[in-house]
């Protein structure tokens, strides 16, 4: 299914902490808020990029 | 009408002082989280510093140490670099570096725009050990150069490393806007709705949000 070994998805954790973290530390000065917007990020990067895959597999599939 | 003071605001029922805004945008490049230091927003700066720079050094040594440079000329065109540069003196070597190499190389007219048209001198050494030094000239995309052997000798880390560095170089941006003028606002049409509030209250809303 996956072209690559999935050990390389693993660069994709420490990308989408960081990320999530610095993009909610600008929106907010409360750092309770700071992790829950986050957590929201991390959440909304993580669906998208799932939504993105599996229309890649579908694809893959018919053209294969 | 009494004017107000841009720097002190007021963000999730925290004050803030900004303090100057321009030094603490340029601390904020010149180290990620340093502006907030300065501020005196350690929490954030903290976590600004911690998470930038995580991830450009875990990018740095995952690239084998040569993602990070500065280079122009035909052939190796390095634009990553401007991205990378956001991270502030954490790249700034790459400057140095490639200042010295240049200094090494020679430019042939003859050879104008060609990979050919600049070659480093073979007794040349970059310092720290070619810690962000541009690869030697000339650089040629089809045939093995110095690049080709970094690529070689990473693999997939070379280019995820390129990416990191990127990354956090682009993500302190965001952290100097902060620093320079507070958190950004969140859109109105990115809120709940508070299913108490009259729906005719919405200039109410709009008011709190502007000021």
């Amino acid at each position: 299914m996956l072209s690559i070994s999935p050990t390389y998805l693993l660069y994709y954790v420490p990308l989408l902490v960081a990320i999530s973290l610095v993009y909610g530390a600008t929106r907010h000065e409360d750092m309770n808020l700071v992790l829950k917007h986050a957590g929201y990020t991390a959440y909304w990067i993580t669906s998208f990029m799932g939504v993105i895959f599996l229309i890649l597999l579908v694809i893959g599939y018919l053209v294969s | 009408m009494p004017k107000t003071d841009p720097s002190h605001i007021e963000v999730d029922g925290i004050q803030i002082d900004l303090r100057s805004r321009a030094l603490a945008a340029f601390l904020a490049w010149l180290l990620p989280g340093l502006g907030h230091f300065y501020q005196r927003r350690y929490a954030k700066g903290g976590l600004y510093m911690v998470c930038i720079l995580t991830t450009y050094f875990v990018g740095f040594a995952i690239g084998g140490a040569h993602v990070v440079y500065a280079s122009w000329i035909p052939g190796d065109k390095r634009w990553h670099y401007a991205c990378q540069l956001g991270v502030g003196v954490p790249a700034l070597p790459a400057l140095i570096q490639a200042s010295r190499l240049n200094s090494a190389t020679t430019q042939n007219a003859n050879l104008q725009g060609s990979e050919n048209e600049y070659r480093t001198d073979p007794d040349f050494e970059p310092w720290w050990g070619g810690l962000m030094s541009p690869p030697r000239r000339p650089v040629r995309e089809q045939s093995a150069d110095e690049v080709s052997a970094w690529y070689a000798r990473h693999g997939a880390g070379y280019e995820m490393g390129t990416w990191y560095t990127m990354i956090a170089g682009l993500l302190n941006i965001l952290v100097i806007y902060d620093a320079c003028s507070g958190p950004l606002s969140i859109p109105i049409s990115g809120r709940k709705k508070d299913p108490d509030q009259d729906p005719s209250d919405e200039t109410t809303v709009a008011t709190k949000e502007a000021s």
